[in-house]
């Protein structure tokens, strides 16, 4: 009798809430994450007779076709990191050390510009540059010619612009949180000014840089609009993998697949150098006293504000670009003169149902995110086994997955029964709770580092079980952090192009891949009546957050 | 009471106060039900291959105030947190009066406790935290109200109560966690180094109370520190622990006074530890020591023991002598005059280095850097310990 008791006792114990949530949990990203790219693994290397083979990966190092994309991706995205940091660098140490003005101003258009969806900078860079753009047109009149935007110098201009915020991001922040003893202690021994930003500042930023200069990078690497917008010839992977994937529809995703594999080996291998090379000689700093900002006198102070405003200006143009021509007057997809609503009119006739798509599925996507963000978090951090490690690794997985691939993976697996998705709203939200939870982790973790475990035992010392512990304690600490997480998870997915435009049918077609057809229909002013929406909806959520997280949490 | 404590509490206003509304308070302090005596029953903690809590027996009679001391590392938060239900009990049995408590979850355990950072919850008020153990204790509203100003009124953070935890200070952060676990008449009350926040003033002030309040509610105590003066001063008994085990279980006055080994005698107060040999042991236990420093005595042991010994002399025992005295001779090296006594280091001529206090009130003059002084004590005071580092003596 006692024994069967404790046995019962031993059995109630091991399915406690919380081991619910990590096998639950763990079962549903064995489904949803690691079998579809097993799935997609498995089949480039299968032959169509069902045979283990090689041949796509001997296709694509032996013809130019493929892999020069490989050349072409990591070219723009090299290329565009170190005009990201060359531009980065620079600007965030002006802001953070001298006393420019309007620093909140240019600090949002910075976030703004890199929360944007990706391929707007694209669209309105052609807008502008492009074959019949407003600069080019304007520039001809007077005699210039200016160079062709389409192909690597165009995806370069729209990367650097677009991801250099992150360099610019990371670097302010840990710019600002030098303590100020450190420089001095440099300046005391004997260190001239330029000395000491070359021998102790630099080298302690040196890995926040570095992992800047990787987001940059890897984001630049999974980039499917742009270059599939600008890039016309020149092809880099991402686009590749899209246009084998389209081109052999009927479900042979074979050497769709050994592109992806290729490019997650390209994601993994530079995340696996930032880890263990990069994250290796981080620096842990709390600026007690943080660095003096350095007053400069008038003229000094409004040309390096004029500076720092242009490059802001500039990365945050193709918004406003956007925004101008949605309220142009059009006659079919052509442009004349005068302003009007007619885009708007245009796509609440005929795109009405991909705007309520990407709300709603965004909606049910981002309540999936916060319930398993916060739950997944805590897992994470605060019970500590096996599991929620491997648990924690699998969730992280999707920042070095292109979207492009996390669909032809989803497609794959599941475009059979039992579990025939394909075509239907529930695999796409799927593929955004996967995509973008890992915003709302991160967030949710950094918070729940802060909070002292002593915390949630003395409210189970008080006689409160751990469950409801979790609940009336730890959740509420945990709120700021789990609401500005969701708040990028939420602009992130609304934007959302890659993954969509693998895995939209007819029916369940968003904004962006309305955008998206729209421009390669030559339909400008829908797409920037479609791409506006998207924008002040981007904003409002990012002012949002900006209020929720009081600036306690960054966007990167 | 001591007259001592008494002019510490004239000095002191809000021990005064307290004392006058412990004395007023009537629902807390109410007998109806009495905490539990602890005992601990060959309780083992493990981490992989490192043991933490090795083998630990010891029994808390109800209303004592007990502490745990020990260097950190020792495994005294271990047990402490074993006792809460925080760490696991990998081996031997925890009784609260007569009942295991092994199994029991931490939530059930009807336990108290001060955390060393307060563990205040940050979006509640300093009302909402004192009365959360009592609404998950059911407690009708009507009930709640009076008890929680009660128990805020014994911390002297009554006007506090619609506070958040970060308009406080460290002082007032740790008496709404005072509050907070007293509240709920816990069967057992714990501490984690809960003054090792605060700065020296207000942690010698926070000791005070937190000894009156313990006696007047009569609750079962188990205190963990690291400071041995703390210690010292707060609990009824004192339980000694290095490297997971325990080394002396005593009050303070006799822990200070009769280390049972040579570790207990290194850790509390200053010792000067010096090396010598048993040369004759006569029929009736008493050993003639000579000691490597050159100095002969004798004295009983507790058992007959040739060959090595260590003994621990503290420095108040010493008596120093002028150059041409009698005992071990040494030079005076350093001193530092602290008011009421000099202390003073002095090498002794086989090189080692021991300290002596001299008393102002016995001396017209302190010595000086070079002074050659000579060092002796009475034999019956100091400590003599075998070759283990076991007390022999009598």
């Amino acid at each position: 009798m006692s024994t069967e008791n404790t046995s019962h006792r031993n059995f109630a114990k091991y399915f406690n809430f919380w081991n619910l949530v990590k096998y639950g949990s763990m079962l549903l990203l064995l489904v949803f994450l690691v079998y579809p790219f097993f799935s997609v693994i498995f089949h480039s290397f299968l032959g169509s007779d069902g045979k283990f083979t090689l041949k796509f990966y001997q296709v694509f190092f032996t013809k130019q076709y493929y892999y020069r994309t490989l050349w072409n991706s990591l070219a723009t995205s090299g290329v565009s990191t170190i005009l990201a940091i060359i531009i980065g660098v620079p600007l965030a140490y002006i802001t953070s050390r001298f006393n420019v003005y309007w620093k909140k101003c240019i600090n949002m258009l910075i976030i703004m510009s890199l929360m944007s969806p990706p391929f707007i900078g694209a669209y309105s860079w052609i807008m502008l540059l492009g074959r019949n753009g407003l600069f080019t047109n304007a520039f001809a009149k007077i005699g210039i010619i200016t160079p062709p935007i389409y192909g690597f110098g165009g995806i370069v201009l729209v990367f650097t612009l677009k991801f250099f915020p992150y360099v610019y991001l990371y670097v302010s922040g840990a710019m600002s949180s030098i303590d100020r003893s450190l420089e001095e202690a440099a300046e005391n021994l004997g260190s001239s000014k330029l000395r000491r930003t070359l021998t102790i500042t630099m080298p302690v930023i040196m890995p926040t840089l570095a992992a800047g200069a990787i987001m940059a990078f890897m984001s630049s690497l999974a980039d499917f609009g742009t270059p599939m917008l600008i890039g016309e010839g020149y092809k880099v992977l991402p686009v590749l993998v899209y246009e084998e994937y389209m081109s052999e529809m009927g479900g042979n995703a074979n050497m769709a697949g050994a592109l992806s594999v290729i490019i997650i080996c390209c994601s993994t291998a530079v995340l696996l150098i930032q880890k263990y090379v990069v994250a290796r000689k981080n620096y842990v700093m709390t600026a007690l006293r943080p660095p003096i900002v350095e007053e400069l006198s008038k003229g000094k102070r409004i040309l390096l504000t004029a500076l720092c405003m242009l490059v802001a200006g500039v990365a945050f143009l193709p918004q406003i670009v956007v925004i101008v021509t949605s309220f142009i007057k059009t006659n079919g997809p052509i442009f004349v003169q005068g302003f009007g609503l007619d885009s708007y009119e245009k796509i609440f006739y005929k795109l009405s149902k991909n705007i309520t798509n990407t709300f709603t599925f965004s909606i049910i996507a981002i309540i999936i995110i916060i319930i398993f963000g916060m739950l997944l978090s805590y897992l994470v951090v605060k019970k500590k086994s096996k599991i929620s490690s491997t648990l924690d690794l699998l969730l992280m997985f999707p920042y070095v997955i292109p979207g492009a691939v996390l669909g032809i993976s989803m497609l794959v697996a599941f475009n059979k029964p039992p579990l025939m998705l394909s075509g239907t709203a529930v695999i796409m939200i799927i593929a955004y709770v996967i995509r973008k939870m890992p915003y709302t982790i991160r967030s949710s973790s950094a918070l729940l580092y802060q909070i002292d475990p002593s915390i949630e035992e003395a409210s189970i010392n008080l006689g409160v079980s751990p469950m409801r512990t979790f609940f009336k304690i730890t959740a509420r600490m945990m709120a700021p952090g789990v609401l500005s997480g969701a708040i990028l998870s939420w602009i992130t997915t609304i934007n959302e192009l890659s993954s969509s435009i693998m895995l939209y049918s007819g029916k369940t077609a968003t904004i962006s891949v309305a955008i998206y057809t729209e421009v390669v229909r030559s339909s400008f002013g829908t797409a920037a009546a479609l791409a506006s929406i998207l924008t002040v909806a981007t904003i409002l959520s990012l002012l949002l957050f900006n209020w929720v997280s009081k600036g306690r949490v960054s966007v990167v | 009471m001591s007259a001592c404590t008494l002019s510490i509490i004239r000095r002191n206003r809000p021990a005064r106060m307290l004392w006058e509304s412990v004395c007023n308070s009537v629902s807390l302090k109410g007998l109806n039900k009495l905490s539990h005596g602890v005992k601990i029953c060959n309780v083992i903690k493990r981490y992989d291959d490192f043991i933490a809590v090795n083998d630990i027996s010891c029994e808390i009679k109800q209303g004592e105030f007990f502490t745990l001391l020990g260097p950190s590392g020792c495994g005294k938060t271990t047990l402490l947190r074993m006792i809460a239900g925080f760490n696991t009990i990998d081996g031997g049995k925890i009784y609260f009066d007569n009942k295991v408590i092994n199994d029991i979850e931490a939530y059930k355990r009807d336990i108290g406790m001060v955390f060393q950072n307060y563990a205040i919850f940050p979006h509640m008020t300093v009302f909402d935290n004192v009365a959360y153990g009592l609404k998950a204790r059911k407690l009708p509203k009507s009930e709640i109200e009076p008890k929680v100003m009660e128990a805020l009124e014994l911390v002297q953070i009554k006007n506090l109560k619609d506070r958040k935890p970060s308009e406080l200070s460290g002082g007032q952060q740790q008496r709404v966690a005072l509050a907070r676990a007293i509240v709920i008449k816990p069967g057992v009350l714990l501490m984690d180094e809960p003054l090792s926040n605060l700065d020296a003033k207000l942690r010698v002030q926070m000791r005070t109370i937190i000894r009156k309040l313990q006696k007047d509610l009569n609750i079962t105590t188990i205190y963990v520190t690291h400071d041995q003066e703390e210690a010292l001063a707060i609990s009824d008994r004192i339980a000694i622990i290095n490297a997971g085990r325990i080394m002396q279980i005593d009050t303070p006055a006799t822990i200070y006074k009769k280390p049972q080994n040579s570790f207990v005698a290194g850790f509390i107060g200053t010792s000067n530890f010096m090396e010598g040999n048993v040369v004759r042991l006569d029929g009736d236990s008493t050993a003639h020591i000579k000691l490597d420093a050159g100095y002969d005595f004798s004295l009983k042991l507790k058992k007959d023991l040739q060959g090595k010994i260590k003994i621990s002399v503290r420095p108040e025992q010493f008596i120093v002598d002028d150059e041409n005295g009698s005992g071990i001779p040494g030079e005076i090296q350093m001193y530092t005059f602290l008011g009421d006594f000099a202390n003073y280091e002095i090498k002794l001529e086989n090189g080692q280095v021991v300290q002596a206090n001299e008393y102002t009130k016995d001396i017209d003059f302190v010595r000086d850097i070079g002074h050659k002084v000579r060092l002796s004590f009475h034999p019956e005071k100091i400590s003599v310990f075998n070759e283990e580092g076991t007390e022999v003596f009598s």
